[in-house]
């Protein structure tokens, strides 16, 4: 009996011990509980690992579409100076030998009147015409590749510097259908944004449901908890990781959803790609998208939690 | 001695009734056992809610180990429970966790080490005889044990105070029995018990005194013979 009744000799470890072993309890209870119904908590991590995987695998595809903008367009950044008619022959080739050797600059092809000529014959189907003008209307020019990896910042500021020079009549980069192609991803990483926002409801929503209805079968529990004097943060805790599981477990099979999507389209993707002569190969998410990927789903899972156990359990009393 | 509860002049209406308790006053000192009793509808349990914090007094003042409950916020009424022992008619166990997991409730909640919680559990489970039982769940158990294990559950915490309100109302009369002298065994080690039921046979030979309520009013000084006898 005096071990019972008497004064407490040594009654709990220290608070940072205290606060990690509730805490371990805590989530070693909420796996368990989830275990013990597999079917139920399968279904609701399908439901949620489907609803992640949507934003998730579109934004791995704008991913792949910039990083195939980058491979495209680091192959053929190209600055094409148009010489003026007075610059002869032999100042225009050395002109593009002095422009090889400036950084960033790869290649410098010069092209005299008569090449383009000869070149625009091969190519187009407009070539007759030309027979009909005596003078040979195109002009020399230099083509400039530069270095792979070279931002398009640098072939812009390149592109004004040369423009300035004496010999050059005009400078242009060909690369519109890189802008367009940027324009076009920018256009879809906000549709992105949107439906992830509204996908991210959804979670709250199946999260919040989810957590009720187990509120609503520990009613009894909770109640003999709050009898024997638990605090509301000691009652909340399981709920909480549940909802901290429930959004892992989401982002983990979005996570494998995407990366299976990935393995099944990486084989065309690369088909096509060799088509434009390209050695792009699809992705999955980046591990910095990874990464952010899982710390949303983790916080939607809290989320989810938090606001659905503040909201029933202050109504569950001991009467 | 000090006083461990203390009632002034505190009365109780629900809503839409009359009084359940009118008037009350009455002192518990440390380390006394007290037996209420009174028929059904006498306002015992409504008595034990306001002294566990499920209800507040409509008028009076209620001191329990020096808290006045009266001014107590919601916040911290988990705090104040943690003091307490409480037994009620039905056991309240959690039927899917063992005996063992339900009497280390309590000190779960307060965060004591896994060593100490399996030390005093058992010693719990001991005092009620039921150490051979810990690994059995709550629906393996008869009603007498799962009074019982709910009994160590209210005491594996040490609490000054313990609140039984009909903890024998579900079992024959020799569990019943056996219950009381647990309640016995615990107050000749300094625990102040306050026991509520309407069995007053329970306490021909118990050597505590008798309260009797009886439509709100408290009346002190009965004794076993005369609580029986007002029961008819």
């Amino acid at each position: 009996m005096a071990k019972v009744a008497g004064r407490p000799h040594s009654p709990t470890p220290g608070a940072p011990v205290r606060w990690l072993q509730d805490h371990v309890r805590a989530l070693t209870e909420t796996t368990r509980r989830l275990r013990v119904r597999p079917a139920a908590t399968l279904l609701t991590l399908l439901v949620i690992g489907t609803t992640l995987a949507l934003p998730a695998s579109l934004q791995a595809l704008l991913g792949n579409l910039g990083a195939a903008g980058r491979s495209l367009g680091q192959r053929s950044l190209q600055i094409t100076l148009f010489i003026r008619d007075s610059v002869d022959q032999a100042a225009g080739r050395a002109l593009a030998v002095q422009l090889a050797r400036r950084p960033g600059v790869a290649t410098a092809r010069y092209v005299s009147k008569d090449q383009a000529l000869a070149e625009f014959k091969a190519r187009s189907q407009a070539a007759d015409a030309l027979a009909l003008i005596d003078d040979n209307p195109l002009p020399a020019s230099i083509t400039l590749e530069l270095d792979p990896g070279q931002p398009r910042s640098h072939a812009q500021t390149l592109e004004q510097q040369l423009a300035g020079l004496p010999e050059i009549e005009r400078a242009h980069i060909d690369a519109a259908w890189i802008d367009r192609l940027y324009a076009l991803a920018n256009l879809l990483q906000r549709a992105v944004w949107l439906l992830a926002a509204a996908l991210a409801v959804t979670v709250l929503i199946v999260v919040g449901n989810t957590i009720r209805l187990d509120i609503e079968n520990r009613r009894e529990e909770t109640v003999v908890l709050k009898l024997l004097g638990a605090p509301n943060g000691y009652v909340r805790r399981p709920f909480l990781y549940m909802g901290l599981c429930y959004g892992a477990g989401g982002a983990l099979l979005a996570w494998a959803l995407v990366a299976a999507g990935m393995a099944v389209l990486a084989r065309p993707v690369s088909e096509l790609a060799g088509l434009y002569h390209s050695d792009f190969a699809l992705q999955g998410l980046s591990l910095r998208d990874a990464g952010l990927f899982f710390a949303c789903a983790l916080a939607l899972g809290w989320c989810g939690a938090f606001v659905t156990v503040s909201q029933h359990l202050r109504h569950i009393e001991p009467s | 001695m000090t006083e461990i509860i203390r009632f002034q002049r505190v009365a109780q209406r629900y809503p839409g009734a009359d009084e359940v308790l009118r008037d009350i006053s009455f002192t518990v000192e440390q380390g006394q056992m007290v037996f209420l009793t009174g028929p059904s509808g006498a306002g015992k349990t409504t008595l034990f809610k306001l002294i566990a914090l499920l209800a507040r007094p409509s008028r009076g003042d209620i001191v329990v180990d020096g808290v006045n409950l009266v001014s107590v916020r919601h916040g911290r009424i988990p705090a104040y429970r943690r003091k307490l022992g409480l037994i009620f008619q039905n056991p309240h166990l959690l039927p899917e966790r063992t005996v063992f997991d339900n009497v280390a409730l309590p000190l779960l909640i307060r965060g004591h080490s896994g060593a100490d919680i399996g030390r005093r559990v058992r010693a719990a489970l001991d005092a009620v005889g039921l150490l051979g039982r810990e690994r059995a769940y709550p629906p393996m158990l008869s009603g007498g044990e799962q009074q019982r294990a709910s009994i160590a559950r209210a005491v594996v915490t040490r609490p000054a105070l313990l609140l039984a309100d009909e903890p024998t109302g579900n079992l024959d009369p020799a569990m019943a029995a056996e219950v009381m002298q647990l309640f016995l065994r615990f107050n000749a080690v300094g625990v102040s018990v306050l026991v509520a039921s309407h069995a007053i046979g329970l306490i021909h030979d118990l050597p505590c005194p008798v309260w009797r309520l009886d439509k709100g009013r408290l009346r002190h000084g009965a004794t076993a013979a005369t609580a029986e006898q007002a029961d008819g």
